[in-house]
């Protein structure tokens, strides 16, 4: 999962659990998209328990993001072509 | 003994010792049952396989974890069993994203301090169980493997 590591991005929440990620994407942003395990975004799989939050604020991508030694977070990158995605349900 | 089935052992940190030595000894028990075997790991977890087993008489096929949820995600490839090393909250989203993307008999391996609440977070999966609080011990584990007669048998 390299790219978006190599991405320009925010850590809005991190080093908790995947549950914690979900909710505060929940609770936080208006405009969200559910997607499945395996959602493939930024070249990225995304990993967690169904169904994954994704939420959008302007131009950015909020996402929950995993790594085995260290947790789960959320992130916060721009991604105007993603969100189109999302949007078109593509 | 040939099953021509495959099996899956989708490690996690390798922060915690038993998790190496249980991997290796649980791919000797499944290639003994003559299924053919893939590690799933990271980096680390990789390496210290590589370094406990430089013949390669234990371990068969290795693949980088992102790797392999991008190879299942994109239906290159699925296994007959998928073993989900699980000590905290990031194999518990493992084991959903193999659940979700797999066809596998999954089998969670739960060790660590926190067994109980990986566990119950785990319970809505469908899937089996071999839990024991474990850090420095495989025998627990280790004895759990060997309670199942074959591993080959096993189905959906």
């Amino acid at each position: 999962m390299g790219c978006i590591e190599e991405m320009s991005y925010e850590i809005l929440l991190g080093n908790t659990s995947f549950k914690e990620c979900a909710d505060f994407i929940k609770k936080n942003y208006r405009e969200i998209y559910y997607v499945p395990p395996g959602y493939k975004i930024f070249d990225v799989y995304l990993i967690g328990v169904p169904p994954i939050p994704l939420g959008v604020d302007n131009d950015f991508v909020i996402l929950p993001y995993i790594k085995p030694c260290h947790g789960s977070f959320v992130l916060k990158v721009p991604g105007a072509g993603e969100i189109r995605s999302l949007r078109s349900g593509k | 003994m040939v099953s021509n089935k495959t099996a899956l052992l989708m490690l996690g940190c390798p922060e915690l010792p038993v998790q190496t030595s249980l991997a290796i000894y649980l791919v000797n028990r499944l290639r003994g049952e003559g299924m053919e075997t893939t590690i799933a790991g990271t980096p680390s977890a990789l390496s210290l396989l590589r370094v406990s087993d430089p013949g390669k008489h234990y371990v068969q096929r290795m693949i980088d974890l992102d790797k392999c949820i991008e190879e299942l995600a994109e239906k290159r490839q699925d296994f007959d069993l998928g073993f989900v090393f699980i000590h905290n909250d990031a194999g518990v989203s493992y084991l959903a994203t193999l659940h979700s993307l797999s066809k596998a008999l999954l089998i969670a391996i739960v060790f660590g301090r926190e067994t109980d609440s990986l566990v119950e977070a785990c319970s809505s999966m469908g899937c089996g169980f071999l839990a024991a609080k474990a850090i420095h011990n495989p025998m627990p584990l280790k004895n759990k493997i060997d309670e199942v007669r074959e591993w080959a048998a096993l189905k959906r």
